[in-house]
């Protein structure tokens, strides 16, 4: 008998069928991947499975019992936990590890009024054990790692006896290395007979550890996969169509180079280096989590600086002070995390798709101050031809259109006036297979600037660069074998 | 990660008819709450006490509530950006003191008072911008600390005294000054007889912010610095310059307030401008569920200021004791929030 049997579930939010009629199974100690684009119906689906959501029809079984949770909590008791991509809010500054593995705990009834730091550490460590792993109990939980915050999230889910253990996303900002201690730790839970349903958009992930992969398009299962497993089948299946060769052809650089940096340093004391990046060219820099990409993009645009050596910007010196001053000398840059770098909140002003493109070219597409004209919503119908951006209209607000789409959106902004050099930090986050492949094409397309990538994925990397450098420990090294990228393996080789 | 039915939302729009029709009303309703109340409540005072509707009460009204929107057009401004303003209501106050003192002190002029005064908040704008964005403090408690430095200082030059006309000063000297009685047309003379020039200001301010603040590209980046202030200055603005201008717009309404009530008083009250921050503030809140907004807007400011002078005046002319007007701003104050926070769209998948 499955330890969960989804029979036929389907669910629809007004006229859009997110779900619909979508049938899985997943055994006791197995690691069961999902994979889909946005939009595929997989939150959805986990929003059922944990109790977010109520299903419009179908059946879900659970040991043989009938499941239907209708909160989190029922969930949780019936033995499904699911950890949420933001683990930063597992937890709160000021609260020690123990605390944060506590919290649930402290909210019931039935726990004693007073605690003391012995009795929550002893209670904490016997959580550790259950998971099986160690963490430090009195670190603070803002000093920890995004991969620590991860292991108390899922520490914390395995608490209470669960059965199924849901994770969205896991690795998104974790290293390979941490990203390899983790699914260490998930091949043992499962070895224990924990049953891992695992989202990711990552088939470097999916190959280290699913023990079978669930493609969802369109709201329904479209196809499941066992080990050994296709994913360039998979990736067809998800996306529905033929997959052509992502790979671009690469190009040698030519051209004279459009930005040097000269014996630079990220950091007091990292080593030097230097960096050339020609017309036409787009480069990728690619290292772990904390290796410097932010910093020396930052440092080009102009939101920090280096610690030593010299920047040049078409032979001249370049020395922004602030962003505004690298904008003016031609380098645009989208940073890290869309929502915290570029967007607006929902219903604020400027918070519409056309608004979100003109946002740094105010001043120049009304000169006079006064918004009117119409400049940025042509400018936005243009994008949304130009980069087949998914929305309803120029005045779309920003946050109704999906992750890629968004994406597109911030990419289109500093697409809309020329730049000489364009910065793009981890451009491809929570962005799905199709999407990335136009943003890759759209990247590629232009060739009267330079275009430099920072991402911690090397595959990503593989897939947009003519070039790719790699960073680590705030220093920079060609991959060995000069302007030519090479292959995800060999890099980590 | 994934945002859920991301292509969902035309077709959500299209079909909104299928069933929809109640929420769109319901929404409509609720983006015209506070019209549909002041309408019922024009509609039911006049009918009560017919007086209630003249001309002449409608201007006391709007004369009443005039300083409180300039005000809260200022706390707008700053909300706007994402801070908040609190010594306004001080910088008002310390505004009829200033402009006393120049006048009855110093013997000067309307021409030369208004500018000075004006000035005046403007100045006290740069310095909350300057504990705001330079030292970093905290806008309530850079403001809040203001507040408390400007209501003591108004004190100081008189000795705790109010100016008026003959004001003895501290070192035993007698003023010989009075107010300019240009200066008392401000608070006093009506245009035509009829429309009083403090509503008139009013006026002014209302569309010169509302225009600021929601046409042009300036008040697209204030905005833009309270929504997100990382992405605004990554996005190539000065997000402390545009924070300063906020600050300095909120005093220097905040000091053109004070020269209202000043010439409406021609006195410089140490007393003065009590209630005026919380009804600011109030007005500017209440402005969040005029339209559905549910973000400060200068429009809704105006119509929260002029939504509780409606309700005041009538319940005055009705015998309402004075003691519940407290009571009574408060209500609404709580209903307008409740309408803009607690109402919950359609259901958010």
């Amino acid at each position: 008998m499955p330890l969960l049997h989804v029979d036929a579930l389907s669910r629809s939010f007004q006229s859009t069928r997110a779900l619909v009629n979508a049938t899985l199974t997943i055994d006791a100690g197995e690691i069961v991947a999902l994979m889909g684009a946005n939009g595929a119906g997989k939150s959805t689906l986990v929003k059922i499975l944990s109790g977010v959501l109520p299903a419009d029809s179908g059946v879900i079984t659970l040991n043989g019992r009938t499941y239907a949770p209708r909160s989190p909590a029922q969930a949780a008791a019936a033995g499904v936990v699911t950890v949420h991509q933001s683990t930063g809010l597992v937890g709160a500054a000021g609260l020690t590890v123990a605390d944060t593995l506590l919290l649930t705990r402290f909210s019931q009834r039935g726990q004693p009024f007073f605690v003391s730091r012995a009795s929550i550490n002893r209670q904490a460590q016997a959580i550790l054990d259950i998971a099986g792993f160690d963490l430090p109990l009195d670190r603070d939980f803002a000093d920890l790692t995004a991969a620590d915050r991860q292991l108390v999230a899922i520490a914390r889910a395995l608490a209470n006896r669960a059965d199924l253990l849901i994770l969205d996303e896991p690795t998104a900002s974790l290293s390979i290395a941490e990203s390899q201690r983790l699914f260490a730790i998930l091949k043992r839970l499962r070895d224990g007979g924990l049953a891992i349903l695992y989202i990711s958009h990552r088939t470097a992930d999916l190959q280290a550890i699913a023990d079978r992969v669930l493609v969802m398009r369109g709201g329904t299962v479209a196809g499941a996969f066992e080990r050994p497993i296709d994913f360039a089948a998979t990736i067809e299946t998800m996306i529905g169509r033929k997959l052509q060769s992502a790979r671009p052809g690469i190009r040698a650089p030519e051209g004279p180079p459009v930005f040097e940096m000269r014996d630079a340093r990220l950091r007091p004391g990292s080593l030097p280096f230097d960096l050339t990046v020609h017309t036409g060219e787009v480069v990728a820099i690619t290292g772990v989590l904390g290796a410097g990409k932010s910093r020396l993009l930052s440092a080009i645009f102009g939101n920090g600086r280096l610690a030593a050596g010299e920047m040049y910007l078409d032979g001249r010196r370049h020395r922004p002070e602030s962003p505004a001053e690298a904008i003016a000398a031609g380098v645009a840059m989208a940073a890290e995390d869309r929502h915290r770098s570029s967007l607006m909140p929902a219903d604020w002003p400027g918070s519409s798709l056309a608004a979100t493109i003109s946002l740094p070219h105010l001043s120049k597409w009304y000169p006079h101050g006064l918004l009117f004209g119409g400049r940025e919503r042509r400018e936005a119908e243009q994008a949304i031809d130009r980069l087949r951006i998914k929305a309803s209209g120029p005045l779309a607000p920003i946050t109704s259109l999906s992750g890629g789409n968004q994406q597109k959106v911030v990419l289109a902004r500093w697409e809309a006036e020329p730049s000489r050099l364009l910065l793009l930090d981890e451009p491809f986050q929570g962005v799905d297979v199709g999407a990335r492949h136009d943003i890759i094409q759209a990247i590629r397309s232009r060739s009267n600037r330079a275009t430099l990538i920072a991402t911690s994925d090397p595959e990503e990397a593989y897939e947009v660069a003519d070039r790719i450098l790699i960073i680590d420990h705030h220093s920079l090294a060609a991959a060995p074998g000069g302007a030519t990228s090479r292959l995800p393996q060999e890099i980590h080789a | 990660m994934t945002s859920i039915i991301d292509e969902a939302t035309p077709p959500v729009r299209r079909n909104a008819n299928r069933g929809g029709w109640l929420a769109d009303l319901g929404t409509a309703l609720r983006s015209g709450a506070v019209f549909i109340l002041l309408a019922a409540l024009l509609f039911g005072f006049s009918a009560v006490e017919p007086a209630f509707a003249n001309l002449g009460n409608l201007m006391s009204i709007l004369q009443a509530v005039a300083v409180v929107a300039i005000l809260g057009a200022g706390v707008t401004v700053t909300l706007a950006v994402g801070g908040f303003d609190l010594s306004i209501g001080a910088i008002a106050a310390s505004s009829v003191m200033a402009a006393s003192y120049a006048m009855i002190v110093w013997g000067l002029g309307a021409i030369a008072t208004v500018p000075l005064v004006l000035a005046f908040g403007a100045l006290i704008g740069l310095v909350n911008a300057f504990l705001i964005v330079r030292l970093k403090v905290p806008d309530l408690l850079a403001t809040l600390s203001m507040m408390f430095l400007l209501s003591g200082l108004q004190l100081i030059p008189t000795a705790g005294r109010s100016i008026s006309a003959g004001l003895i000063l501290p070192d035993g000297t007698t003023t010989t000054g009075a107010y300019d009685p240009a200066f008392l047309l401000i608070g006093r003379a009506s245009l035509a007889g009829i429309v009083p020039v403090s509503v008139v200001l009013m006026a002014l301010v209302a569309i010169a912010l509302f225009v600021l603040t929601e046409r042009t590209r300036i008040g697209r980046l204030l905005f833009a610095t309270g929504g997100n202030e990382v992405a605004t200055r990554l996005a190539g603005a000065s997000t402390a310059r545009l924070k300063t201008l906020a600050y300095v717009i909120s005093g220097t309404l905040a000091s053109l307030g004070g020269i209202v009530i000043a010439a409406r008083v021609g006195r410089g009250d140490v007393s003065s401008g009590g209630s005026l921050l919380m009804d600011a503030v109030a007005a500017a809140l209440i402005g969040f569920a005029v339209l559905g907004k549910r973000r400060p807007n200068v429009l809704g400011t105006i119509v929260g200021a002029v939504f509780v002078g409606v309700l005041l005046n009538g319940l005055t002319m009705l015998n309402a004791p004075y003691y519940t007007q407290d009571f009574v701003k408060g209500a609404v104050l709580v209903g307008a929030l409740a309408l803009t926070y607690g109402t919950v769209r359609s259901p958010s998948p």
